[in-house]
């Protein structure tokens, strides 16, 4: 199998670069320091169908494939993972379970707006004592009549409260198994449900033009049709959601990496110490080379897991290359980080030079949609390893 | 009704540009290209209209082979089909002789509305447009910083310095807007994909009933003499307001420099 993207991939690169170079890289220093979450721009990259890249035609998506999604989020997040990750969750997190999932009025009702990102979507899951052991999960539906009563608390919702997010899926208990194990059900909560708050936004080390909140549920009624999928399928749901997001946040570390090693050849060709650059020090310049190896190699394990989904790939072969993918691209995505801010040297810490904001954004990758340490229990169990 | 955009391929100009040492022209085949960032507003300004009406878009373009892909970044972007115009004899033509072969091409596509930008991104002198309504007998409103098409009628903003005038046409007529008149959209992955199964003809000088002693560099009006690259960036000028007369010596600069 070749990993090399198709022309038009390439092309559709360059199309997402310019829209990227001229629409966010300028601003992303100003929302990142007014924690701005920019609604005018997200819509922009509705209208260039970011948010449609893999939906059907039929809701006005494109109909093409997991690696052209992974080329416009990786291509975003070069200049900025605030709004990489905007997209990210956008597409896999918000419309990815409804498209899945969704019945087909569910479907009429919610997505021709999500996919041309006029609305977004977000997707609770993780609770203050709950995250990819959802089986914890605290949150409670109960039926009462054609109404579900939700009461419960989320956590870390990313696109959940912005002005244009439409609704949020939810994660609830909706009773016990026969083993007494929890029944996890997924639900619709259309924002501005009475009983439904996105509080006030978190004060994060990084990422800060995304938009994640906590969200309380107190007594929150929808309509009995608003369950999305089989009831009791909810942990299941989400375990698949999942592993396409893993290889997106891949996506998004390479942006990372990508831009780091692009910053770094620049800086050390320009910036001048005992009359050299300091790109001909041995101690700068190797640093440099090991931010191309990451590149290249996050590179290859990124497409090669997008290329395992398009090409319809067994189903735990993609889920291990998807999980080796996070955790490579992402663990790379720190170092590259701390390599890059070390090239800056004092300018590294100063927040004139976008290197900073990267240093910062990068360590969520590390642990959102799957610990590293979850990766690395999923890579082993892949393996046969009888890891706990 | 039958758009017709008038696109130019040019070398990128974020990258290194150059002339050709023989016979001074610009070096479009060994340097990067793009369609000229002034011809994407021509491509939104007709979308638009398409979009609010019944009509097809047709991105014509005169150069080397490499031209070929300005055509494909206005189907990329909407439009419908393409035309390239390509023929050895062509290099080296200068304005008179590029609105020659347009015009030829145009009349062959039977264009009701042609759209130009507002000049060209690398050798330009803006008046193509005008010379293109001139040997098709066409009327032309050319740099609209707004446009505005209502069924036959074409009116366009331009503006000046100290004044703006609304100037109005009918169809078929020659149009060119300026950088002011839209934001040209980014091609979609839809759109890419899509591109690729729209139709792109390829005309010859003799499918347009010209030879090629017509254009080209020896039948061009204008010759460019010599080619001096920009000189190096000097340092600027610092003012040092040590006794009470800065701000008149910035005064001076400015006045100096034209700046006031």
């Amino acid at each position: 199998m070749s990993y090399e993207l198709s022309e038009e991939h390439r092309e559709f690169r360059h199309s997402v670069r310019d829209f990227a170079e001229a629409e966010i890289a300028p601003y992303a220093a100003e929302w990142d320091r007014k924690h701005h979450f920019p609604v005018e721009t997200v819509q922009k990259m509705g209208k260039l169908g970011l948010f449609g890249l893999t939906a059907p035609e039929q809701y006005g998506g494109a109909g093409g494939d997991f690696t052209s999604l992974c080329v416009a989020i990786e291509e975003i997040s070069r200049v900025d993972q605030s709004m990489g990750i905007t997209l990210e969750a956008a597409v896999g997190l918000g419309i990815n379970p409804i498209l899945t999932y969704g019945t087909d009025e569910q479907k009429q009702t919610w997505l021709p707006d999500l996919v041309a990102g006029r609305a977004l979507a977000g997707f609770g899951l993780t609770e203050p004592e709950s995250g990819s052991d959802a089986g914890a999960t605290k949150t409670r539906a109960v039926l009462d009549g054609d109404e579900w009563v939700i009461d419960g608390a989320k956590q870390f919702i990313t696109n959940s409260g912005s002005t244009i997010t439409s609704l949020v899926t939810v994660t609830a208990r909706t009773g016990e198994r026969a083993d007494g194990r929890p029944e996890i059900s997924t639900i619709i909560v259309p924002a501005g449900t009475p009983g439904f708050v996105a509080e006030a936004q978190y004060d994060k080390l990084g990422w800060h033009a995304s938009d994640t909140h906590p969200l309380s549920f107190a007594g929150c009624r929808v309509p009995k049709d608003n369950l999305l999928g089989e009831r009791g399928r909810g942990f299941a749901q989400f375990l698949a959601t999942l592993d396409d997001g893993r290889v997106a946040i891949g996506a998004v570390a390479l942006g990372c990496i990508k831009a780091c090693l692009e910053m770094s050849i620049q800086y050390a060709g320009e910036r001048k110490t005992f009359g050299v650059p300091i790109g001909q020090k041995q101690g700068v310049a190797f640093q440099i080379s090991d931010l191309k190896v990451m590149a290249d190699a996050a590179e290859l394990l990124v497409y090669r897991a997008a290329a395992l989904k398009d090409n319809g790939a067994p189903y735990q072969e993609f889920k291990q290359a998807a999980a080796v993918a996070k955790l490579y691209a992402s663990e790379s995505a720190v170092t590259a980080t701390r390599i890059a801010t070390q090239v800056f040297g004092g300018y590294g810490f100063m927040e004139e030079y976008p290197v900073t904001r990267f240093y910062r954004d990068a360590k969520i990758l590390e642990i959102g949609e799957g610990t590293s340490e979850v990766q690395r229990m999923l890579i082993a169990r892949g393996l046969g390893l009888p890891v706990e | 009704m039958k758009i017709v955009v008038c696109a130019k391929f040019v070398p990128d100009a974020t990258a290194d540009r150059r002339f050709r040492s023989e016979d001074n022209t610009v070096d479009r085949a060994g340097v990067d290209g793009l369609l000229s960032e002034l011809d994407e507003y021509a491509v939104e300004a007709a979308l638009t209209v398409k979009e609010n009406g019944d009509a097809e878009v047709t991105v014509l373009t005169v150069g080397p082979e490499q031209a070929a892909d300005a055509v494909k970044k206005g189907l990329q972007m909407g439009a419908d089909a393409g035309v390239h115009v390509i023929d050895d004899a062509i290099h080296g033509s200068d304005a008179v002789a590029t609105s020659l072969i347009l015009a030829k091409a145009l009349s062959k596509l039977e264009a009701d509305l042609v759209v130009f930008g507002m000049g060209s991104t690398d050798g330009g002198m803006g008046v193509v447009p005008a010379m293109v309504a001139e040997r098709l007998g066409l009327p032309a409103v050319t740099l609209g910083s707004e446009v505005t098409v209502d069924g036959t009628t074409v009116k366009i903003r331009r503006d000046g310095d100290l004044a703006s005038d609304t100037v109005e046409g009918t169809l078929p007529l020659v149009l060119s807007v300026s950088d002011q008149a839209n934001e040209p959209r980014y091609p979609s992955f839809k759109g890419i994909m899509a591109a690729k199964k729209k139709p792109v003809e390829t005309w010859s000088l003799a499918d347009l009933e010209l030879s090629g002693d017509q254009v080209g560099q020896a039948a061009a009006w204008t010759e460019v003499v010599e080619v001096t690259a920009r000189p190096p960036r000097t340092a600027g000028t610092i003012v040092a307001d040590e006794d009470g007369s800065g701000a008149a010596q910035l005064v001076e600069f400015l006045s100096t420099n034209k700046f006031l």
